[in-house]
């Protein structure tokens, strides 16, 4: 069993990653939640991580120019 | 067989062929994730179109050192990761001191504290889509790879690691810390910027 120790909001701003990532044990999953059911403070953070992540994610993307597609089917070898 | 024969020879010759297209069409199907992880590990676009295209022409040409079967999505970005290490390192000026990250609440505590408490969807929107590309591309190499081939390459940490050969701790400490430098980048950013 994982103990939140004596600063629980700490401990579960560690788990933060790893919890987003899957990445938890099943017990730590467990006391992550429960701290999350009665902390306010904690679970707003851990929706903004949330939300971060996925807006990250369509800012930095850029599609591909497409003559760049082109240029990489002339690198083929020709048959 | 003290012969070669010229039929076994030349259907040889047609099914290396055959496996030979099927593998460049795969490879080129993957060209658009290539291109969005190469885009954001290096500062430039035409960077970013000379790494695919080196990357595309050295996969080609080393085709036969693809296991068929094996991950080849894995086996193509290890070729663009350790192109853009060899170019990269020869350009880069290694910082002298790693930014020193804050912890995982640290943007979200100042956001708040610079705009007030509202709608955590809503904080999050106070971040310009330059202000996250400048901030990423401050993130140093080390940890950047693995955030760009984690977080928009959609690479499992096993394959990070195998893809950059690096430990697979290693790929979950730097993903984190590197997670963490981007927010106080984006933190300096924003709150730094107008405050
Ligand atoms: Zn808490």
């Amino acid at each position: 069993m994982v103990y939140m120790g004596s600063d629980p909001c700490a401990k579960c701003e560690e788990m933060l990653q790893p919890f987003l990532d899957r990445e938890l044990s099943e017990d730590e999953y467990a006391i992550a939640e429960a701290h999350l059911d009665e902390c306010g403070y904690c679970r707003k953070r851990y929706k903004f991580e949330e939300t971060l992540r996925r807006y990250v994610r369509q800012a930095v993307v850029e599609e591909m120019p497409p003559e760049l597609k082109q240029k990489l089917a002339a690198l083929r070898t020709p048959l | 067989m003290s012969e070669v024969q010229p039929e076994t020879d030349a259907r040889g010759i047609a099914e290396e062929a055959r496996a030979r297209v099927r593998f460049e069409e795969e490879v080129l199907e993957l060209s658009d994730q290539v291109y969005r992880v190469a885009r954001r590990l290096v500062s430039t676009r035409e960077e970013a179109e000379d790494l695919v295209q080196e990357t595309y022409a050295r996969a080609f040409r080393s085709w036969r050192s693809y296991t068929p079967g094996t991950n080849l999505r894995a086996w193509l970005f290890r070729i663009l990761t350790n192109l853009n290490i060899d170019r990269g390192r020869r350009e880069q000026r290694s910082p002298a001191t790693q930014p020193l990250e804050e912890g995982d609440y640290f943007l979200y505590n100042r956001l708040e504290a610079d705009g007030g408490s509202e709608d955590e969807a809503r904080v999050v929107e106070r971040l310009s889509q330059d202000e996250i590309v400048q901030a990423l591309a401050e993130v140093p190499h080390d940890f950047r790879d693995v955030i760009v081939l984690v977080d928009i390459g959609d690479f499992t940490y096993q394959d990070a690691a195998q893809i950059l050969d690096i430990p697979i701790g290693t790929v979950m400490s730097r993903l984190h810390r590197g997670r963490r430098i981007l927010k106080k980048e984006l933190a300096e950013a924003t709150v730094g910027d107008s405050g």
